[in-house]
Protein backbone atom coordinates (compact mmCIF):
# COMPACT_ATOMS: atom_id res chain seq x y z
CA UNK A 1 0.00 0.00 0.00
CA UNK A 2 0.84 3.85 -0.76
CA UNK A 3 2.22 5.48 2.56
CA UNK A 4 4.00 8.60 3.26
CA UNK A 5 6.62 9.30 5.91
CA UNK A 6 6.59 12.50 8.07
CA UNK A 7 9.68 13.91 7.81
CA UNK A 8 8.62 17.01 9.90
CA UNK A 9 5.56 17.55 11.06
CA UNK A 10 5.30 21.19 11.82
CA UNK A 11 3.73 23.22 14.58
CA UNK A 12 0.58 21.20 14.42
CA UNK A 13 -0.47 19.54 11.23
CA UNK A 14 -3.55 16.78 11.32
CA UNK A 15 -5.95 14.59 9.20
CA UNK A 16 -8.70 16.17 8.20
CA UNK A 17 -11.96 15.55 6.41
CA UNK A 18 -14.98 16.97 6.45
CA UNK A 19 -15.66 15.88 9.88
CA UNK A 20 -18.30 13.69 12.04
CA UNK A 21 -21.52 15.55 12.02
CA UNK A 22 -24.88 13.79 13.83
CA UNK A 23 -22.88 12.60 16.97
CA UNK A 24 -23.39 16.37 19.26
CA UNK A 25 -25.69 14.20 21.09
CA UNK A 26 -23.28 12.11 22.35
CA UNK A 27 -21.02 14.74 23.22
CA UNK A 28 -19.03 14.43 19.84
CA UNK A 29 -17.79 17.35 18.16
CA UNK A 30 -18.70 17.75 14.69
CA UNK A 31 -14.27 18.58 13.39
CA UNK A 32 -13.06 18.35 10.26
CA UNK A 33 -10.97 20.79 7.97
CA UNK A 34 -11.14 24.32 9.47
CA UNK A 35 -10.97 25.98 6.08
CA UNK A 36 -13.41 23.54 4.49
CA UNK A 37 -13.12 25.08 1.10
CA UNK A 38 -9.29 25.27 0.97
CA UNK A 39 -9.83 21.31 2.06
CA UNK A 40 -12.33 20.59 -0.84
CA UNK A 41 -10.12 22.42 -3.22
CA UNK A 42 -7.27 20.49 -2.37
CA UNK A 43 -8.81 16.88 -2.69
CA UNK A 44 -10.66 18.01 -6.33
CA UNK A 45 -7.64 18.84 -7.96
CA UNK A 46 -6.19 15.39 -6.84
CA UNK A 47 -9.11 13.63 -8.47
CA UNK A 48 -10.64 12.88 -5.18
CA UNK A 49 -13.80 13.19 -3.47
CA UNK A 50 -14.23 16.64 -1.33
CA UNK A 51 -15.30 13.35 1.65
CA UNK A 52 -11.13 12.15 1.23
CA UNK A 53 -8.67 13.34 4.06
CA UNK A 54 -6.04 15.43 3.86
CA UNK A 55 -3.20 17.00 5.84
CA UNK A 56 -4.33 20.68 7.72
CA UNK A 57 -0.88 22.42 8.49
CA UNK A 58 -0.28 25.63 11.01
CA UNK A 59 1.97 28.17 10.31
CA UNK A 60 4.72 26.56 9.40
CA UNK A 61 3.67 23.91 7.22
CA UNK A 62 5.38 20.38 7.04
CA UNK A 63 7.39 17.57 4.95
CA UNK A 64 6.77 13.98 3.86
CA UNK A 65 8.32 11.54 1.78
CA UNK A 66 5.87 9.75 -0.09
CA UNK A 67 6.92 6.27 -1.49
CA UNK A 68 5.61 5.95 -4.32
CA UNK A 69 4.50 7.84 -7.05
CA UNK A 70 1.79 10.53 -6.39
CA UNK A 71 -0.02 13.78 -7.11
CA UNK A 72 -0.69 15.92 -4.80
CA UNK A 73 -2.22 19.65 -4.09
CA UNK A 74 -1.42 22.31 -1.80
CA UNK A 75 -4.36 24.52 -0.91
CA UNK A 76 -5.34 27.28 2.19
CA UNK A 77 -2.71 29.42 3.07
CA UNK A 78 -0.23 30.06 0.33
CA UNK A 79 3.02 29.32 0.72
CA UNK A 80 6.35 28.00 -0.76
CA UNK A 81 5.66 23.91 -1.61
CA UNK A 82 9.14 22.23 -2.70
CA UNK A 83 9.29 18.75 -4.16
CA UNK A 84 13.25 17.69 -3.14
CA UNK A 85 13.83 21.16 -2.73
CA UNK A 86 12.60 22.22 -6.62
CA UNK A 87 10.14 24.56 -6.31
CA UNK A 88 6.98 23.59 -7.88
CA UNK A 89 3.46 25.06 -7.92
CA UNK A 90 1.29 26.10 -5.18
CA UNK A 91 -3.22 25.43 -5.66
CA UNK A 92 -2.17 23.21 -8.94
CA UNK A 93 -1.99 19.10 -9.01
CA UNK A 94 1.55 18.28 -8.85
CA UNK A 95 2.90 14.62 -10.01
CA UNK A 96 5.77 13.44 -8.30
CA UNK A 97 8.02 10.32 -8.36
CA UNK A 98 8.72 7.68 -5.34
CA UNK A 99 10.99 9.02 -2.87
CA UNK A 100 10.33 12.62 -3.47
CA UNK A 101 10.25 14.54 -0.10
CA UNK A 102 7.54 17.02 -0.42
CA UNK A 103 7.77 20.34 1.64
CA UNK A 104 4.97 22.57 2.46
CA UNK A 105 6.93 25.92 3.72
CA UNK A 106 5.56 28.59 6.15
CA UNK A 107 2.29 30.11 5.60
CA UNK A 108 3.05 33.59 3.90
CA UNK A 109 -0.69 34.63 4.53
CA UNK A 110 -3.21 33.01 7.05
CA UNK A 111 -2.52 29.84 9.03
CA UNK A 112 -3.50 26.91 7.62
CA UNK A 113 -2.63 24.74 3.72
CA UNK A 114 -4.19 21.56 3.17
CA UNK A 115 -2.55 18.79 1.73
CA UNK A 116 -4.55 16.32 -0.53
CA UNK A 117 -3.26 13.40 -2.30
CA UNK A 118 -5.03 11.39 -4.68
CA UNK A 119 -6.07 8.50 -3.17
CA UNK A 120 -6.68 10.16 0.46
CA UNK A 121 -4.91 9.69 3.52
CA UNK A 122 -6.30 6.61 4.61
CA UNK A 123 -6.32 5.55 8.25
CA UNK A 124 -9.50 4.52 9.50
CA UNK A 125 -12.11 6.59 10.43
CA UNK A 126 -13.84 7.05 14.20
CA UNK A 127 -17.46 7.32 13.86
CA UNK A 128 -17.09 7.68 10.05
CA UNK A 129 -14.37 10.22 9.79
CA UNK A 130 -10.65 10.81 9.57
CA UNK A 131 -10.78 13.83 11.09
CA UNK A 132 -8.21 14.34 14.62
CA UNK A 133 -10.65 16.38 16.89
CA UNK A 134 -8.10 18.11 19.22
CA UNK A 135 -10.92 18.53 22.19
CA UNK A 136 -12.20 14.89 22.39
CA UNK A 137 -8.70 13.56 21.16
CA UNK A 138 -10.55 10.96 18.66
CA UNK A 139 -9.07 10.42 15.06
CA UNK A 140 -5.15 10.12 14.30
CA UNK A 141 -2.95 11.53 16.72
CA UNK A 142 -1.53 14.56 14.73
CA UNK A 143 1.55 13.81 12.98
CA UNK A 144 5.69 13.27 14.52
CA UNK A 145 8.44 12.87 13.06
CA UNK A 146 9.07 9.22 11.40
CA UNK A 147 5.23 8.41 11.65
CA UNK A 148 3.68 6.82 8.42
CA UNK A 149 0.17 7.29 7.08
CA UNK A 150 -1.17 5.06 4.26
CA UNK A 151 -2.51 6.12 1.58
CA UNK A 152 -5.91 5.26 -0.71
CA UNK A 153 -5.96 4.47 -4.41
CA UNK A 154 -6.04 7.21 -6.71
CA UNK A 155 -10.00 6.90 -8.11
CA UNK A 156 -9.95 9.52 -10.42
CA UNK A 157 -7.63 11.87 -12.62
CA UNK A 158 -6.48 15.12 -11.23
CA UNK A 159 -8.44 18.14 -12.59
CA UNK A 160 -6.75 19.68 -15.87
CA UNK A 161 -6.31 23.34 -14.29
CA UNK A 162 -2.57 24.83 -14.04
CA UNK A 163 -4.04 27.15 -10.97
CA UNK A 164 -7.16 27.28 -9.46
CA UNK A 165 -8.37 30.93 -8.49
CA UNK A 166 -8.20 31.04 -4.55
CA UNK A 167 -9.33 33.32 -1.88
CA UNK A 168 -6.35 35.20 -0.55
CA UNK A 169 -6.51 34.77 3.22
CA UNK A 170 -7.43 37.54 4.97
CA UNK A 171 -4.44 40.00 6.27
CA UNK A 172 -5.27 43.43 7.50
CA UNK A 173 -8.84 42.22 8.58
CA UNK A 174 -11.43 40.26 9.70
CA UNK A 175 -14.91 41.04 9.27
CA UNK A 176 -17.50 38.11 10.35
CA UNK A 177 -21.06 38.74 9.66
CA UNK A 178 -22.89 38.34 13.23
CA UNK A 179 -26.51 36.50 13.79
CA UNK A 180 -27.88 37.91 16.58
CA UNK A 181 -29.08 35.46 19.17
CA UNK A 182 -29.84 32.61 20.96
CA UNK A 183 -28.92 34.74 24.40
CA UNK A 184 -27.68 38.34 23.04
CA UNK A 185 -31.15 38.90 25.73
CA UNK A 186 -28.56 38.18 28.42
CA UNK A 187 -25.88 41.01 27.48
CA UNK A 188 -26.51 44.40 28.18
CA UNK A 189 -28.57 46.55 25.29
CA UNK A 190 -25.45 47.84 23.97
CA UNK A 191 -23.50 45.14 23.61
CA UNK A 192 -24.74 44.24 20.44
CA UNK A 193 -23.32 47.90 19.02
CA UNK A 194 -20.49 47.19 21.15
CA UNK A 195 -19.70 44.02 19.58
CA UNK A 196 -20.38 45.87 15.89
CA UNK A 197 -18.12 48.90 16.08
CA UNK A 198 -15.49 47.08 18.94
CA UNK A 199 -12.06 46.90 17.97
CA UNK A 200 -11.09 43.14 18.37
CA UNK A 201 -8.32 41.35 17.70
CA UNK A 202 -7.59 37.05 17.21
CA UNK A 203 -5.82 36.37 19.70
CA UNK A 204 -2.49 33.86 20.12
CA UNK A 205 -4.83 32.01 22.05
CA UNK A 206 -7.20 30.75 19.12
CA UNK A 207 -6.95 27.24 18.26
CA UNK A 208 -9.36 24.50 16.42
CA UNK A 209 -11.51 25.04 19.58
CA UNK A 210 -12.29 28.41 18.67
CA UNK A 211 -11.37 31.72 18.26
CA UNK A 212 -10.82 33.91 20.89
CA UNK A 213 -10.73 37.60 20.66
CA UNK A 214 -9.08 40.42 22.29
CA UNK A 215 -10.93 44.03 22.82
CA UNK A 216 -13.62 45.90 24.95
CA UNK A 217 -15.51 43.33 27.04
CA UNK A 218 -19.23 42.80 26.32
CA UNK A 219 -21.55 43.80 29.31
CA UNK A 220 -23.81 41.22 30.80
CA UNK A 221 -27.49 42.29 31.41
CA UNK A 222 -28.37 39.03 33.21
CA UNK A 223 -25.69 37.74 35.99
CA UNK A 224 -25.62 34.19 36.88
CA UNK A 225 -25.03 30.95 35.21
CA UNK A 226 -26.88 29.65 32.00
CA UNK A 227 -27.18 25.45 31.85
CA UNK A 228 -25.14 24.04 29.55
CA UNK A 229 -26.89 23.89 26.41
CA UNK A 230 -26.33 22.93 22.50
CA UNK A 231 -23.60 24.62 20.51
CA UNK A 232 -23.19 25.59 17.09
CA UNK A 233 -20.64 25.51 14.46
CA UNK A 234 -20.00 29.48 14.34
CA UNK A 235 -21.65 30.23 17.82
CA UNK A 236 -19.89 33.47 19.48
CA UNK A 237 -20.16 32.65 23.02
CA UNK A 238 -18.85 35.30 25.52
CA UNK A 239 -17.36 33.40 29.05
CA UNK A 240 -17.14 35.39 31.41
CA UNK A 241 -14.23 37.95 30.86
CA UNK A 242 -16.89 39.35 28.27
CA UNK A 243 -14.29 38.54 25.00
CA UNK A 244 -16.36 36.96 22.52
CA UNK A 245 -15.23 33.36 21.57
CA UNK A 246 -16.13 32.42 17.52
CA UNK A 247 -16.41 28.22 18.00
CA UNK A 248 -14.97 26.40 15.21
CA UNK A 249 -14.89 22.91 13.82
CA UNK A 250 -13.73 21.32 17.44
CA UNK A 251 -16.19 23.55 19.46
CA UNK A 252 -17.88 21.43 22.65
CA UNK A 253 -21.34 19.97 21.68
CA UNK A 254 -22.87 21.81 24.37
CA UNK A 255 -21.65 25.26 26.81
CA UNK A 256 -23.19 27.02 29.78
CA UNK A 257 -21.89 30.30 28.45
CA UNK A 258 -24.29 32.54 26.51
CA UNK A 259 -23.77 33.14 22.91
CA UNK A 260 -24.99 36.50 21.92
CA UNK A 261 -24.92 35.46 18.26
CA UNK A 262 -23.25 32.90 15.10
CA UNK A 263 -20.98 33.57 13.03
CA UNK A 264 -22.81 31.71 9.38
CA UNK A 265 -20.48 29.08 8.04
CA UNK A 266 -19.48 30.90 4.63
CA UNK A 267 -17.43 33.00 7.18
CA UNK A 268 -15.43 31.07 9.03
CA UNK A 269 -12.81 29.74 6.50
CA UNK A 270 -11.42 33.41 6.89
CA UNK A 271 -11.76 32.70 10.73
CA UNK A 272 -9.64 29.94 10.39
CA UNK A 273 -6.93 31.53 8.59
CA UNK A 274 -6.17 34.79 10.33
CA UNK A 275 -2.99 34.88 12.34
CA UNK A 276 -3.10 36.13 16.11
CA UNK A 277 -3.28 40.13 15.79
CA UNK A 278 -5.44 40.16 12.97
CA UNK A 279 -8.01 43.05 13.71
CA UNK A 280 -11.49 41.72 14.24
CA UNK A 281 -14.91 43.48 13.02
CA UNK A 282 -18.18 41.80 13.47
CA UNK A 283 -20.91 42.97 11.65
CA UNK A 284 -23.70 42.31 13.38
CA UNK A 285 -26.85 41.41 10.66
CA UNK A 286 -30.48 40.76 11.10
CA UNK A 287 -31.77 37.09 10.33
CA UNK B 1 -37.73 37.16 32.66
CA UNK B 2 -41.41 36.05 31.69
CA UNK B 3 -42.52 32.78 33.23
CA UNK B 4 -42.48 29.95 31.10
CA UNK B 5 -45.61 27.96 30.85
CA UNK B 6 -44.54 24.35 31.30
CA UNK B 7 -45.94 23.38 28.26
CA UNK B 8 -44.84 25.82 25.76
CA UNK B 9 -41.43 25.42 23.78
CA UNK B 10 -39.76 28.70 23.43
CA UNK B 11 -37.80 28.32 20.05
CA UNK B 12 -34.74 30.64 19.61
CA UNK B 13 -33.20 31.25 16.32
CA UNK B 14 -29.14 30.18 16.21
CA UNK B 15 -28.02 31.40 13.33
CA UNK B 16 -29.64 30.73 9.69
CA UNK B 17 -30.15 26.97 10.09
CA UNK B 18 -30.43 25.85 13.76
CA UNK B 19 -33.55 26.31 16.72
CA UNK B 20 -32.12 26.22 20.04
CA UNK B 21 -35.96 25.18 21.84
CA UNK B 22 -36.17 25.97 25.57
CA UNK B 23 -38.34 24.69 27.94
CA UNK B 24 -39.16 24.32 31.08
CA UNK B 25 -36.56 22.14 33.04
CA UNK B 26 -34.83 18.73 32.30
CA UNK B 27 -37.75 16.57 32.47
CA UNK B 28 -39.81 18.64 29.63
CA UNK B 29 -36.27 18.52 27.84
CA UNK B 30 -36.20 14.74 28.03
CA UNK B 31 -40.19 14.78 27.04
CA UNK B 32 -39.24 16.95 23.98
CA UNK B 33 -36.16 14.99 22.77
CA UNK B 34 -38.37 12.13 23.19
CA UNK B 35 -41.16 13.57 21.37
CA UNK B 36 -38.69 15.04 18.52
CA UNK B 37 -37.07 11.85 18.14
CA UNK B 38 -40.71 10.29 17.74
CA UNK B 39 -41.07 12.54 14.81
CA UNK B 40 -38.16 12.01 13.09
CA UNK B 41 -38.60 8.28 13.13
CA UNK B 42 -42.19 8.87 12.01
CA UNK B 43 -40.74 11.46 9.19
CA UNK B 44 -42.80 14.67 10.35
CA UNK B 45 -39.42 16.49 11.57
CA UNK B 46 -37.60 17.97 8.90
CA UNK B 47 -34.45 17.13 7.80
CA UNK B 48 -32.36 17.80 10.64
CA UNK B 49 -28.32 16.87 11.05
CA UNK B 50 -28.37 17.03 15.23
CA UNK B 51 -30.65 16.71 18.18
CA UNK B 52 -28.58 17.64 21.38
CA UNK B 53 -30.80 18.21 24.58
CA UNK B 54 -29.43 19.64 27.48
CA UNK B 55 -30.55 20.90 31.01
CA UNK B 56 -33.21 22.73 29.88
CA UNK B 57 -32.84 23.07 25.93
CA UNK B 58 -33.42 20.97 22.98
CA UNK B 59 -30.96 21.57 19.82
CA UNK B 60 -31.76 21.30 16.45
CA UNK B 61 -29.02 22.03 13.90
CA UNK B 62 -28.84 21.90 10.32
CA UNK B 63 -32.28 22.87 9.53
CA UNK B 64 -33.34 24.46 5.94
CA UNK B 65 -35.82 26.52 7.10
CA UNK B 66 -35.73 27.04 11.18
CA UNK B 67 -38.22 29.95 10.72
CA UNK B 68 -41.18 27.41 9.65
CA UNK B 69 -40.02 24.89 12.41
CA UNK B 70 -39.93 27.21 14.84
CA UNK B 71 -43.72 28.53 13.91
CA UNK B 72 -44.64 24.99 13.77
CA UNK B 73 -43.83 24.29 17.27
CA UNK B 74 -46.07 26.89 18.97
CA UNK B 75 -48.77 24.39 17.77
CA UNK B 76 -47.59 21.38 19.15
CA UNK B 77 -48.52 19.38 22.27
CA UNK B 78 -45.47 17.60 23.47
CA UNK B 79 -46.79 14.57 25.88
CA UNK B 80 -45.16 13.68 29.12
CA UNK B 81 -41.89 11.68 29.10
CA UNK B 82 -43.23 7.86 28.25
CA UNK B 83 -41.20 5.50 30.76
CA UNK B 84 -38.75 4.05 28.90
CA UNK B 85 -39.40 0.45 27.68
CA UNK B 86 -36.78 -1.90 27.14
CA UNK B 87 -33.99 -3.81 29.33
CA UNK B 88 -31.95 -0.89 31.40
CA UNK B 89 -27.57 -1.01 31.20
CA UNK B 90 -26.39 -1.83 34.28
CA UNK B 91 -23.21 0.10 35.72
CA UNK B 92 -21.67 -2.31 38.07
CA UNK B 93 -20.02 -0.12 40.80
CA UNK B 94 -17.59 -0.55 43.64
CA UNK B 95 -18.89 2.09 45.87
CA UNK B 96 -15.59 3.16 47.43
CA UNK B 97 -15.00 6.93 46.05
CA UNK B 98 -12.92 9.90 47.65
CA UNK B 99 -16.11 11.79 48.26
CA UNK B 100 -17.96 8.75 49.68
CA UNK B 101 -17.87 10.11 53.34
CA UNK B 102 -19.45 13.62 52.32
CA UNK B 103 -21.64 12.47 49.96
CA UNK B 104 -22.98 10.08 53.32
CA UNK B 105 -22.61 13.27 55.51
CA UNK B 106 -25.00 15.35 53.02
CA UNK B 107 -27.34 12.92 52.46
CA UNK B 108 -27.60 12.03 56.47
CA UNK B 109 -26.25 8.45 56.35
CA UNK B 110 -23.78 6.58 57.03
CA UNK B 111 -21.11 6.06 54.48
CA UNK B 112 -21.87 2.27 54.33
CA UNK B 113 -25.36 2.92 53.25
CA UNK B 114 -24.78 5.46 50.08
CA UNK B 115 -24.11 2.98 47.96
CA UNK B 116 -27.46 1.18 48.40
CA UNK B 117 -29.15 4.03 48.15
CA UNK B 118 -27.99 5.37 45.09
CA UNK B 119 -28.41 1.97 43.32
CA UNK B 120 -32.06 1.83 44.34
CA UNK B 121 -32.94 4.16 41.79
CA UNK B 122 -34.09 4.48 38.63
CA UNK B 123 -31.83 6.43 36.27
CA UNK B 124 -32.11 7.70 32.81
CA UNK B 125 -29.55 9.98 30.21
CA UNK B 126 -30.98 13.28 30.45
CA UNK B 127 -28.72 14.44 27.74
CA UNK B 128 -24.27 14.15 27.17
CA UNK B 129 -21.75 16.27 26.56
CA UNK B 130 -18.36 17.35 28.24
CA UNK B 131 -16.54 14.21 26.92
CA UNK B 132 -17.59 11.44 24.18
CA UNK B 133 -19.68 9.58 26.05
CA UNK B 134 -20.32 11.13 29.21
CA UNK B 135 -23.67 11.14 30.55
CA UNK B 136 -25.82 13.80 32.37
CA UNK B 137 -28.31 10.53 34.31
CA UNK B 138 -31.07 11.76 36.21
CA UNK B 139 -33.21 9.96 38.89
CA UNK B 140 -32.14 11.19 41.85
CA UNK B 141 -34.50 12.84 44.15
CA UNK B 142 -34.01 16.65 45.00
CA UNK B 143 -33.26 15.55 48.65
CA UNK B 144 -29.92 14.06 47.38
CA UNK B 145 -29.00 16.75 44.98
CA UNK B 146 -25.09 17.43 46.36
CA UNK B 147 -23.11 20.18 45.59
CA UNK B 148 -19.76 20.22 43.20
CA UNK B 149 -16.39 20.45 44.55
CA UNK B 150 -15.54 24.15 45.27
CA UNK B 151 -12.09 23.51 43.78
CA UNK B 152 -12.49 20.93 41.08
CA UNK B 153 -9.93 17.77 40.45
CA UNK B 154 -7.41 18.36 38.19
CA UNK B 155 -7.24 14.24 37.30
CA UNK B 156 -10.51 12.33 37.67
CA UNK B 157 -10.27 8.35 37.28
CA UNK B 158 -11.92 6.94 33.82
CA UNK B 159 -14.51 5.21 35.23
CA UNK B 160 -14.85 6.91 38.61
CA UNK B 161 -19.02 6.98 39.53
CA UNK B 162 -19.87 11.08 40.29
CA UNK B 163 -22.54 12.97 41.82
CA UNK B 164 -23.18 17.18 41.29
CA UNK B 165 -26.43 19.04 41.31
CA UNK B 166 -29.42 16.58 40.35
CA UNK B 167 -26.72 14.38 38.01
CA UNK B 168 -25.17 11.57 37.92
CA UNK B 169 -22.13 10.58 35.54
CA UNK B 170 -19.72 8.21 34.77
CA UNK B 171 -16.13 9.61 33.54
CA UNK B 172 -15.42 7.86 30.43
CA UNK B 173 -11.72 9.16 30.46
CA UNK B 174 -9.04 10.30 32.71
CA UNK B 175 -10.32 14.68 33.01
CA UNK B 176 -10.20 17.40 35.23
CA UNK B 177 -13.50 17.39 36.99
CA UNK B 178 -15.59 18.62 39.98
CA UNK B 179 -17.92 16.25 40.68
CA UNK B 180 -18.14 14.07 43.93
CA UNK B 181 -17.20 10.82 43.88
CA UNK B 182 -18.62 8.00 45.06
CA UNK B 183 -17.10 4.79 43.62
CA UNK B 184 -15.85 3.18 40.58
CA UNK B 185 -16.69 1.34 37.45
CA UNK B 186 -14.24 -1.27 35.30
CA UNK B 187 -17.62 -0.86 32.73
CA UNK B 188 -16.11 1.14 28.99
CA UNK B 189 -18.25 3.93 28.64
CA UNK B 190 -16.89 5.00 25.36
CA UNK B 191 -15.14 2.97 22.92
CA UNK B 192 -14.91 4.16 19.09
CA UNK B 193 -14.35 0.58 18.05
CA UNK B 194 -17.36 -0.64 18.98
CA UNK B 195 -20.70 -0.14 17.63
CA UNK B 196 -22.42 1.91 19.58
CA UNK B 197 -19.46 3.85 20.45
CA UNK B 198 -21.38 5.38 23.66
CA UNK B 199 -22.48 2.99 25.93
CA UNK B 200 -25.13 5.97 27.20
CA UNK B 201 -27.24 8.02 24.70
CA UNK B 202 -29.91 10.54 25.63
CA UNK B 203 -33.19 8.66 26.72
CA UNK B 204 -31.31 5.65 27.90
CA UNK B 205 -32.05 3.77 31.19
CA UNK B 206 -29.47 2.89 33.81
CA UNK B 207 -29.56 0.97 37.00
CA UNK B 208 -26.08 0.80 39.12
CA UNK B 209 -25.48 -2.30 40.34
CA UNK B 210 -23.32 -2.62 43.68
CA UNK B 211 -20.07 -4.84 43.51
CA UNK B 212 -18.80 -5.92 46.61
Amino acid sequence: MTALTVVRPGALTTVQDLGRPGHAHLGVPRSGALDAAAHRLADRLVGNPETYATLETTVDGCAVRVDAAVTFAVTGAPCAVRADGRPVAWGAPVRVPAGTVVDVGRARAGLRSYVAFAGGVAVAPVLGSRSRDLLSGLGPDPLTAGAVLPLGAPCGPPAAVDAAPCPAPPSDALVLPLVPGPRADWFAPTALDALDRGAYRVSSASNRIGLRTEGPALERARPGELPSEGMVLGAVQVPPDGRPVVFLADHPTTGGYPVIGVVPEPALPAAAQAAPGTPVRFAVTRA
Amino acid sequence: MTALRDEAPRPLRVGRHALLVEVAGTAAAQALHAELLRRRAAGTLPPVTEIVPAARTVLLDGLDDPGALAADLAGWTVPPLPPADGEPVVIPVRYDGEDLAEVAALWGVGAAEVAGVHSSFDFRVAFCGFAPGFGYLTGLPPELHVPRRATPRTAVPAGSVALAGPYTGVYPRSSPGGWLLVGRTDAVMWDPGREPAALLAPGTRVRFEVLR
